[in-house]
């Protein structure tokens, strides 16, 4: 091969049509600057995460159940820690005396010199050295804000009024949803028992900071140790934990980022693969003439390679660049997420993944159209034929490198072989489906053609599947695109409404918990005096599952062969007992007993999750520690639960006649008209009992929607890229359509037609373009929703159907636009000029 | 002899029938000699200019192209001949749109790894065809004459031993074709190559030394109307 000729006519050959290329490799810039932004993110994330560990957990290890340590445990922490901090945990009301206000908090009673690594921020600095030896309250700055708080106010904690004396402004470990549900409120530990908020059934849960000894290898305690306090329910975190965990939360995250980001250099690369072809089109009369002089095929096919890749290699370059750029805007982006302030800086494995990413994808997705230049003959210098439309069979093998290179790239992220394949079967799904029906709808158009309509329309029509048609690209990325960003707002729609749901006509929307057994007139005459319905008022009894089917628990929980999971085990029964079988469960299995007839065998109800997640069936034996009595009962009946209603609902229910006597608290579950009386009932609540807590439907509804807020912020940022490069796809299309459509305009202008009249044909092209494509989108958006809705989220499936109409609409009209600006350059310029140039 | 067509047959295959454009085609070719090739359309006069000059492949028949077996080489081999033997003046000029008209006319040296001198060489040829002001226009800054005045350049710039052309004046006026069709002979004459023409121009056929017609697909004549030299 003559490589000197090759290179100096690849950029002799280039120089008037670089532009052209420019802007479509403007697609590939936005696909890897994607995908090296939340590369280089996750870098940094993943660094910090190193870093932090240690301050964000404020100690070496904690360990922490809903039961304190018994002594035996206490003994093994002691052999190696030096230092200690215990808190106790629990969820309560709070009441603010200046504003007449309540609020569910999440209390932290705190004794010791905790945190040991990290500093505990407050305002002023030195609130968070005395807060614990004083009676004094630090309060969540989130919650001062919100309420107009101040420090020297009053917080009402049970029965204990604390002066506030600090904010807030960083809390350990809190990095799950709930902070933003309950806001912290931190106190010292001695003064938790004066409130009175630990009752019989209080969700209390009870935490051991540990500083250990330097010389002491924490892996090697833990390894030993790690099962004798899981059986007691402790749950043993370290540094090392606390940074999987981390890792894994966020990985997750990024996981979703990277596939989207996969989605938008896909569809760059779509954009690239039709510009190619495109571009070697209007190449062929050259490629021919090369030919006719005696270039060889293979040489003829390096020139336009080498202008190609050169040209894909500069934008993956410049997308790096940029991604390294964005990478600085993705922290604010998902300020929500972050439990810590994460410090950006260039990620050098970040920015080779996304060069080698970026080059393979536009080198393969660019060869395939290329290969057509092979066949072009050099007869065609002498007369018109299309030779570069024949398949060639070495583009099955490009289609497999393709398919390979992107599950490859998934392997990364998931680690398994069988997910990459799923997702890049799946990504092939959509896409073959968009190709099936931009090839349907150039068949139909074509078989079912218009012929008696207006001669604009039938102009319009026929540039769908005439040659050189753009109706497979656009389809394809403007059609996924839209499809992406209709599902999310398709699944946010229908995660809020059936959230919303539960709440409308006689449904419940209020919960009261934590009321002692002699309260239970004085609640329900409370909620009377609002005129408030008692939807439901039931007994907790709350035990321990102490031996099943014969065996102990400490039994079972040595046996390496048993079958039950072990949070079925552990967990704390909360159970209540009734005679009737709630009205909304299905009885699965057996009978549900509602009175004991004070026979030996007792039957209770469990749930269909609990007794799978325990391994029992209907006729087994469960042995429960009722606060220190031993009742043995039977499996009587097995029940599905229905959770949609905001009402109690028990895993375990007992018949009346066994448990009237033993320690309980009490739930009441009402209806509240409208705001203002939630907002006096939870008042009035908290003023006579200080130990009850109320939950309403709305504070969950307002949490709920500002995670969907959060995350739907984060997957929109991710498909804006995507619909932009959507965009640039389609400027760029249409920006080459331009050159396929100019003679046809011309012609048309020369022939007589008015402006006007090549602007209706243009419009009639890309409404019919835009129509299709957001349909097409749309309607996978919304299958695929459904699947998800149905099997996934298991949720009821109901569309509002003006905001996607307002999305098809969009689209059509930004489709529509966007062709008429492109074309009004063949409109204005003078039809001589152009024939000349043609 | 520099050309020699033997029995040739191009046949394509239509959607019902076979469609048989040449039909038993024989005639060959003196070193020197000037030959058009005359026919109304559709007789196959572009077939065999393209069959004889290596762009495509008959059905059935040999060609010799200056010593080369030119129907039974391969595509490579074919351009390599027309690389270094051939030189070629289109209807439609055929030139580059996005090279000047120096690099047009470099092209066939450039493929010949002649790079060297290349460029005087087709600096001196644009100043025979009277276009040495303009070589570092583009084809679209050129007027049709000019543009196949380059186009003439670029078919001597191999030095080639047989000419094709392709109706060269068909697509240019009058005055512009005679100036056009006048430097193709001067130059022809002076590198001695021989010339196969293709053209409806009676004129310019009975210019040259020898006239083949052809109808449907078969040479119905072949005059001699000059002597010519044998070289």
């Amino acid at each position: 091969m003559n490589w000197s000729l090759i290179v100096k006519t690849a950029i002799r050959d280039s120089r008037k049509d670089r532009s052209k290329l420019i802007l479509f490799m403007s697609s590939i810039i936005l696909g890897v600057a994607a995908l090296v932004a939340i590369n280089s993110f996750n870098d940094n994330l993943v660094r910090d995460i190193e870093n932090q560990s240690k301050s964000l957990l404020g100690a070496d290890m904690t360990v922490g159940g809903n039961k304190p340590l018994n002594e035996d445990l206490v003994a093994s922490l002691d052999s190696l820690s030096t230092e200690r901090t215990s808190e106790l945990e629990l969820f309560s009301m709070s009441y603010l005396p200046s504003k007449d206000e309540s609020q569910f908090v999440r209390l932290k009673g705190l004794t010791g010199n905790f945190p040991y690594y990290g500093k505990l921020i407050t305002e002023p600095l030195e609130a968070a050295n005395t807060y614990k030896s004083e009676l004094a309250a630090l309060v969540d700055d989130g919650m001062m804000l919100q309420y107009g708080l101040e420090v020297g106010d009053s917080i009402k904690l049970g029965e204990v009024m604390f002066p506030i004396t600090g904010r807030l402004m960083n809390a350990f470990g809190s990095v799950d949803a709930g902070a933003s549900f309950a806001p912290s409120v931190y106190i010292g530990g001695q003064n938790i028992e004066a409130t009175n908020l630990i009752q019989p059934g209080s969700l209390v849960n009870y935490k051991e900071y540990v500083k250990v000894f330097k010389d002491i290898d924490l892996d090697d305690w833990e390894d030993v140790r790690r099962k004798k306090f899981r059986n007691e329910a402790q749950r043993i975190t370290t540094v090392e934990d606390q940074r999987q965990n981390l890792q894994e939360a966020f990985s997750n995250l990024n996981n979703f980022l990277n596939i989207v980001a996969l989605i938008s250099l896909l569809l760059a690369c779509i954009g690239v693969a039709s510009s190619v072809l495109i571009y070697v089109k209007t190449k062929v009369q050259s490629i021919a003439i090369l030919r006719c002089l005696g270039m060889k095929s293979e040489e003829a096919f390096m020139v336009y390679f080498l202008q190609i890749i050169s040209l894909g290699t500069l934008s993956v370059i410049f997308g790096v660049a940029l991604g390294s750029i964005i990478q600085v805007i993705l922290p604010l982006v998902l300020k929500g997420f972050l439990p810590y302030e994460v410090n950006m800086s260039i990620s050098p494995s970040a920015m080779i993944k996304g060069f080698v990413m970026g080059e393979l994808i536009t080198s393969l997705f660019a060869i395939g159209p290329l290969l057509g230049i092979r066949r072009v003959t050099p007869l065609r210098a002498l007369r018109i034929s299309d030779d570069t439309q024949q398949r060639d069979p070495l583009q099955w093998l490009i289609y497999g490198l393709i398919f390979i290179t992107i599950t490859g790239f998934l392997y990364t992220l998931t680690e398994n072989v069988l997910d990459a394949i799923t997702f890049s079967a799946g990504i092939l799904f959509a896409f073959l489906i968009l190709y099936g029906v931009a090839k349907s709808v150039t068949w139909a158009v074509r078989k079912f053609f218009p012929s008696s309509a207006s001669f604009v329309v039938r102009q319009g029509l026929s540039n769908l599947y005439r040659p050189n048609n753009q109706t497979l690209t656009l389809i394809v990325s403007i059609g996924l695109g839209t499809g992406i960003l209709t599902l999310l707002f398709i699944l946010q729609g229908l995660i809020l409404n059936n959230v919303e749901d539960m709440g409308v006509g006689n449904q419940p929307n209020m919960i009261v918990f934590g009321i002692e057994a002699d309260q239970k007139e004085e609640i329900e005459d409370l909620t009377k005096s609002f005129e408030m319905p008692i939807i439901q008022h039931v007994p907790v009894v709350t035990m321990e599952l102490a031996a099943w089917k014969g065996k102990s628990k400490k039994d079972w929980l040595s046996d390496t062969t048993r079958t039950s999971s072990r949070w079925a085990i552990n967990r704390e029964a909360r159970v209540s007992y009734q005679e009737e079988m709630p009205v909304d469960d299905v009885l699965l299995e057996g009978t549900y007993t509602g009175v004991h007839d004070g026979g030996d065998s007792i039957f209770i109800s469990l749930s269909e999750r609990y007794s799978n997640g325990l391994d029992v069936e209907v006729g087994d034996e469960l042995v429960w520690n009722v606060q220190g009595a031993m009742i043995t009962t039977y499996v009587g009946s097995i029940r599905e639960i229905n959770f949609r209603k905001m009402e109690s609902r028990f895993f375990i229910l007992f018949p009346i006649g066994v448990l009237e006597d033993a320690p309980q608290f009490l739930i009441l579950v009402t209806k509240s008209p409208e705001k203002q009386t939630t907002a006096d009932f939870r008042n009035a609540v908290v003023k006579s009992m200080p130990n009850a807590s109320v939950i309403d439907l709305g504070s969950i509804l307002a949490t709920l929607n500002d995670i969907i807020t959060k995350v739907s912020y984060v997957i929109k940022f991710m498909a804006g890229f995507s619909i932009l490069i959507g965009l640039i796809v389609l400027i760029s299309s249409l920006f080459l359509s331009k050159f396929q459509r100019i003679r046809e305009s011309v012609l048309l202008r020369t022939l007589g037609a008015v402006e006007k009249k090549i602007y209706r044909i243009n419009a009639v092209e890309y409404a019919s373009l835009g129509i299709l494509s957001a349909l097409t989108g749309i309607s996978l958006a919304v299958s695929g929703s459904y699947l998800l809705a149905k099997f996934v989220f298991e949720l009821d499936f109901n569309l509002s159907w003006w905001p996607i109409f307002g999305i098809f609409i969009f689209i059509v009209a930004l489709t529509v636009i966007i062709g008429l600006w492109n074309s009004r350059d063949v409109v204005k310029r003078s039809p001589l000029e152009i024939l000349r140039n043609v | 002899m520099i050309l020699e067509a033997k029995s040739i047959f191009k046949k394509y295959k239509g959607i019902h029938k076979e469609l048989t454009v040449l039909d038993d085609i024989n005639f060959s070719v003196n070193k020197g000699e000037i030959v058009s090739i005359v026919g109304p359309s559709g007789s196959g006069k572009t077939t065999v200019l393209g069959l004889c000059a290596g762009l495509d492949t008959p059905t059935s028949g040999s060609i010799s192209l200056a010593g080369s077996m030119i129907s039974s080489l391969t595509e490579n081999e074919k351009a390599e001949v027309r690389n270094r033997k051939v030189g070629f003046i289109f209807q439609n000029f055929q030139l580059l749109p996005t090279l000047t008209a120096l690099e047009n006319v470099m092209i066939p040296l450039e493929l010949q790894g002649r790079a060297k001198g290349a460029k005087e060489k087709a600096e001196q040829l644009l100043e025979r065809v009277g276009l040495g002001g303009r070589s570092h226009h583009y084809p679209s800054q050129l007027s049709g004459g000019e543009q196949q005045r380059v186009s003439l350049a670029r078919a001597f710039s191999n030095d080639p031993e047989i000419l094709f052309a392709d109706e060269p004046t068909g697509n240019l006026d009058e005055e512009t074709g005679s100036i056009v069709e006048g430097l193709l002979f001067e130059l022809n004459k002076e590198k001695q190559t021989t010339l196969i023409i293709v053209t409806h121009d009676l004129e310019l056929a009975n210019k040259t030394d020898r006239i083949i017609k052809l109808k449907g697909g078969k040479i119905v004549s072949d005059q001699r109307i000059k002597a010519t030299a044998q070289i």
